[in-house]
Parts: C-alpha cells; structure tokens; sequence
C-alpha cells in the first residue's frame, strides 16, 4: 500500500501546478449554460490551450497516475472540466483508439485533442433506457452506407456537436440472436441530411441534452468502428471508461465545497446546529474516503493495463449519493436562501439529482454489482 | 503509487489467516459462544505467529512492520470475531512483558466500558468503580466504569505510550483504527456470508439471490465494506488523525449496517442463536461503543474543515 509519487509524477504535478498558475488568470469569463455556442468555445478554446501545451493526450496515453494528478491538480486550481469534450476526449475517442483502424484513428483522435470537434454519444432511446440493449434504431445496409433511423434521447452537447457515436441495430433480435448480439457501432456527421435535434430541458431549467431524430440517414460503411453487430462489446469499453476516473475532478471539488459550506454555516450561525455540523463531518470522511477509492481503482487499473474494472460501479453508487446529501446539507446551509435560484448551490442541488440516474441508474448498478461482482444468480 | 496490498502484503494476511482458521474455525467459534473464556493457547500461537509485536522494532523483538500490515493482521482478526482484547496487547507489546508473545493478556478501559477485566492478566486505567454488566455480546465480557464527571464526555484511553504506531497518531487513535480494521474483516464477512447464502437458499423455484430485492441488499453492503477499506487502509499508510476517524466512522457504519443486512437475507435463519450472523452484529455494536465514539470523530472531522 503506496501512497507516494514518484520523482518523475511529482515533477509533472509541479510542472502542470505553474503552467496552470500562468495561463488560468487569462482565461475569458464562463458563458451562461443556456449559451451552447459560447459553451462550445469555452471548452474547445481550453482544449486547445491544454493541446498546445502538450497536455491534449493526457486522458489516453499518459498512465492512470498522471491522469489522476491531472486531474486533480486542474479542480484544485478551479481550470474548467472537459465539458463538451466529454464525449470525444473520454467515450468515443477511447473507443476510437481501442476499437479503431490506423486510418479511424488518425482522421478522428487529432481532432478531439485538438479541440476542433465535438462528439455526443447516442446510445438511450425512448424506450431503451436502463436496458440500452434493447435499443431499436434500425440501420440497413446500402452499397457503401448504413441507412439509419430512429430516435435517441438524453443526447448531451447534441446541439453542438460534429459527431455523434452512435449505437443501431444491424440485426433484428430473434431466436438465434440474443439482444446484445446485432448491434454496431456508427461515427455519425452531425449534420447528414434527415438529422433532426431537439433540445430538452432539464428540471433545473437548462437544455444540457436533447432528443436526436434519425431520419434514413445515410453513414458511411466506413465510419462503423469494430464489426458489424459488434457494437455492444465496443461500447462496453466506452462505459467501463466513464465509471472509472470520469468523475475524479468533481471529488475534489465536492472536499473543496465542505469547507465552503462549514464557512458559510459558521458565518450566518446554521454551524450551532449539532446535527447538521456532524452530518457535515461525516460528509467529510465520505468524501475523503471517496478520493481513495479512486487512488484505490486507479491503481487497479495499472494492474490490469489501463482497463477500469468493478470499483467504478462501486464509486458511482456511493459517489452519486453522497453528492446528493452534501448539497441536501448545502440547504440546511442555506436555509431559506435554498429556495432562491440566484444563490450559490442552489442550481448544483438541483443538477446532483441526476447523479443517481445518469450513465446507469443506481438500480442498475446495483444488479452490475450483485451479479458480476458478487456472482449473484441473473436478475429477475 | 500503487495502493493495493503488495504481494509480501498479501502473503501475510494469507498467513495471519491460516492460523486463525486453523486454530479458530467456524467450531471453535461456537464452543467459546457457549463456554466464553480467553483461549490462551489460541493466544500464545497468534504471539507466535508475531500478530501482537508486528510493529515492534526487529532490536525490540518485533516484526518490524507498519501499521498498514496491523491493519491487514486486525483485519483478520474481525472476520473471524476473534475474542479477547487484541487491541490492548498489541499496543502493550514493548510495554509490558509478555504482551508481544501472548503470554500476558492486556486490556484497558476505553470510553465507559472495559472488556475482559476479569479475564485480563494487566489492566490498564482506571477502573474504579467498575461494575459487571450482562454483555449483549456473548463473546465479549464487558465492565461498565462511572463516566467523568463533566459533560458526559468519556475519558480518554489509557492505552500506554503506544510504542507500536506512528507518532502522529498517538495510542487512542492507534486503537481506534485497529477497531476499524476488525470491522471492515466483519464487514467483508457479512457480505460474504450473506452471498453464499443467497445463492443456496432457494425460494419460489431458485435460489433467493436472483431477487433484484436481495441482490440490492448485498451490492450496498459490497459497497459499505470497500469504502470502509480504502478509509481504513489509507489511514494506515498516511497515519493521519483526521482520516483514522473518518475511517472509525465508516467501518463501524460498514461492519453495523452489513450485520444487519445480512440478518435480513438470512430471513428467519438470521433471527437464531444458531447462525453466526447475531454475533456479527453483537461483536460490531460493541466495537463501535468503545473508544470516543462517532460523535466526537464527527465533530473533530466539522471542526477541521
């Protein structure tokens, strides 16, 4: 059990920590969630920064202990998340150089590192949801395209996006071909004729995903990674990927915000209050315990060369819970300010309740757990 | 960095774990049930096997190990619901003679309570006053000793100097995380418990573990038990206060709360004397209620923020 950093990670987390230091003060102000142009910019803007500077691969091919330092040290000096790059830079384009050719490789990944196109992923539909394998959009097969309709839900940065990762049925299910059987994988151009976006708003007011028509849109046989009906084993790569170090650097902010909330409390006089004060450290302890569990599963993942495995499920159930009660202790923090849109807080109160439902319920992560951890018989 | 356990690591827990099993197995278990009493020779062969001297110095006659591999050896020692003051020996060890070996058997009063007084060959603090009360955990004989007389805060552990355990730790905090670690090994043990016995156990024509209602059960208690690892291993290796009672607090919240899941999937099984799962549950309440409790880890972790 080994905690320590070696001389050459020391030096890149000093080196990062100065760079940071430099060019974070330049940064233009944050656009407003509703300004998805502006958004988009933001975020392609600071990839480029990051690129420029020879960070753009850090997510990839830098080993899982710079990632975490990476990704530790960017929260701790508040530089801004990968925001609409978080599909390219940590589903698809982690697809895309595992399940790609040479010539994928080279006409998507520089791109995304680069901060010049956006990805989206299309897996959830309408009626797959929890069990995206029984995802129904149809794609045929035409000369040298898939002919592609169907509707996808809950599309994040759909509206801004150049490419969509796409999940279609190449095989209707039947007796001899299982759900998870038949389905491929499509780099979909966002803007193929017969693409119809519709933003959705969310409960806290925002459009942060949206609805994606899919209209005998015609893809390229070539944009498929993977084979045809391979798709479900190519996009078990991608998820394994998001419940692994996806969520380090909000860990770090959440430990950042208890010592806001603890200050704010001992300001307005809510920190005399026993209960909430000892809820608050025991949120601490949490989220302590929290950041080393993602020391933990990161140094699983050097065991096993760079593939999360089962701790990211483990993360993801108690870390979306905890999100939610510390910003429910964020409330009592704020008393009747909770109830006022303007104030800090009260907005992330609001976005932590899709913690539990996004990227796999904490229902279906349960049954991840319980059956491919456990080895508990199949669900019913 | 590399967090998981290093293969000499794991070789010792595997060792530490031979010899509880081979000298405290699941019959041993029920017999010191029935027939409550320190097992000195179970004793002596953990003092052999260097499970009380891990952290002494190698000149001191120890191990020469850190409290990362005490932690592993305690670890041990929950899972199995190994009797008798082990906490208080092996912070005596260098101490008091024949503490290391397991010759002489230590305990002390801690918060309010004293387990083993009478068993006990050196009992450590005051214990004035200390009256015999009915434990609710037939593996643990308890002694109820006055609180201080203020605001009912209790008193501070008198566990020695705590040769053994980093200095930044001090004994009360050394033995508060060695309580964790016994409680993580229980609740890792529920957890399994409850598993094995949700795959065998069949109900409406298979086993009751392909209920989404009991895989639930078991997944949260997976849960439990690895943040309380990763809390109590990482306050083993950093030796820092603060995360050695965020580490108290999970592991009791782990090994209580795993205990009583694990009663519930046993069903009706799970409410007898027969099955192991009570004393689980028993064994973890009584851990929790030693030491400063969670009320003051609670406050020390607000206070620090």
């Amino acid at each position: 059990m080994d905690l320590t950093y070696t001389p050459e990670e020391e030096a890149f987390r000093a080196g990062l920590r100065d760079w940071l230091a430099r060019v974070l003060p330049e940064l233009p102000d944050r656009p407003a969630p509703d300004d998805w142009p502006g958004r988009r910019a933001y975020d392609t803007g600071w990839q480029r920064t990051l690129y420029d500077a020879g960070y753009g691969e850090v997510h990839w091919d830098a080993s899982p202990t710079l990632r975490l330092i990476f990704l530790e040290e960017t929260e701790k000096a508040g530089a801004p998340y990968v925001g609409a790059n978080f599909v390219g830079l940590l589903h698809a384009g982690p697809t895309i150089a595992a399940e790609g050719t040479p010539e994928q490789r080279a006409r998507w990944l520089p791109p995304v590192l680069r901060g010049d196109e956006v990805w989206c992923q299309g897996f959830s539909e309408p009626d797959a949801g929890s069990d995206l394998a029984s995802l129904r959009t149809r794609a045929c097969r035409d000369g040298d395209c898939y002919v592609v309709s169907g509707a996808k839900i809950w599309t994040s940065h759909a509206e801004v996006a150049d490419w969509c990762e796409l999940l279609v049925r190449t095989t209707p299910v039947s007796a001899d071909v299982p759900k998870h059987r038949g389905i491929t994988w499509l780099a979909l151009p966002m803007d193929a004729a017969g693409v119809t976006v519709r933003p959705l708003r969310t409960l806290a007011g925002t459009t942060e995903f949206a609805e994606v028509f899919l209209d005998e849109v015609r893809v390229p046989v070539a944009n498929r990674v993977g084979a045809q009906d391979d798709g479900w084993r190519v996009s078990m790569v991608t998820l394994s990927f998001e419940r692994g170090t996806a969520f380090v650097g909000e860990v770090v902010a959440c430990r950042r915000l208890l010592g806001e909330l603890a200050a704010r409390a001992r300001a307005n006089g809510s920190w005399d209050d026993a209960v909430l004060r000892r809820r608050i450290g025991r949120l601490s302890a949490e989220f302590t315990a929290l950041w080393r569990l993602t020391q933990w599963n990161v140094s699983g993942a050097r065991r096993t060369g760079g593939v999360p495995g089962s701790g990211g499920s483990v993360f993801k159930l108690r870390y979306s819970h905890a999100r939610q009660e510390l910003y429910e202790a964020a409330a009592d923090v704020l008393g009747p300010d909770a109830l006022d849109l303007d104030r800090p807080w009260v907005l992330e109160r609001l976005s932590a309740l899709s913690y539990t439902i996004a990227a796999g319920t904490s229902q279906i992560q349960r049954n991840i757990v319980a059956e491919r951890v456990l080895g508990l018989p199949k669900g019913r | 960095m590399d967090f998981r356990p290093s293969e000499d690591q794991q070789a010792l827990r595997h060792g530490i774990r031979e010899v509880l099993e081979a000298r405290f197995g699941p019959e041993a278990l029920r017999a010191a049930v029935e027939a409550p009493a320190l097992d000195r020779e179970l004793w002596r062969a953990l003092g052999d096997a260097g499970f009380f001297a891990l952290c002494l110095p190698e000149d001191a006659g120890g191990v020469g190990l850190g409290l990362p591999e005490a932690v592993l050896a305690f670890e041990e020692a929950g899972r199995v619901l190994l009797p008798g003051p082990a906490v208080a020996t092996f912070l005596a060890a260098g101490e008091i003679e024949g503490a290391a070996a397991g010759e002489t058997v230590v305990t002390a009063a801690e918060g309010a309570l004293v387990p083993w007084l009478a068993g006990a060959d050196v009992v450590r603090g005051d214990t004035g006053g200390a009256v015999a009360v009915r434990s609710v955990d037939p593996l643990t004989p308890l002694h109820r000793v006055p609180e201080a007389p203020d605001t009912g805060t209790r008193r501070p552990a008198p566990l020695g100097s705590g040769a053994q355990g980093p200095d930044t730790l001090g004994p009360g905090a050394t033995a508060s995380l060695l309580r964790a670690a016994e409680q993580l090994g229980s609740a890792t043990r529920t957890c399994e418990t409850a598993v094995r016995y949700a795959r065998t156990r069949e109900q409406f024509g298979g086993p009751v573990g392909r209920f989404q209602a009991v895989q639930h059960l078991c997944a949260d208690m997976l849960v439990r038990a690895e943040l309380a690892r990763v809390a109590v291993y990482a306050a083993a290796v950093t030796g820092d206060r603060l995360e050695a009672a965020g580490a108290r607090l999970l592991a009791d919240d782990a090994a209580v709360r795993n205990a009583r899941d694990c009663l519930q999937v046993h069903g009706g099984m799970g409410f007898t004397w027969e099955s192991d799962v009570h004393l689980h549950l028993k064994r973890a309440w009584v851990r929790a209620g030693l030491g400063a409790g969670a009320r003051r880890a609670e406050e020390d972790l607000a206070a620090a923020l």
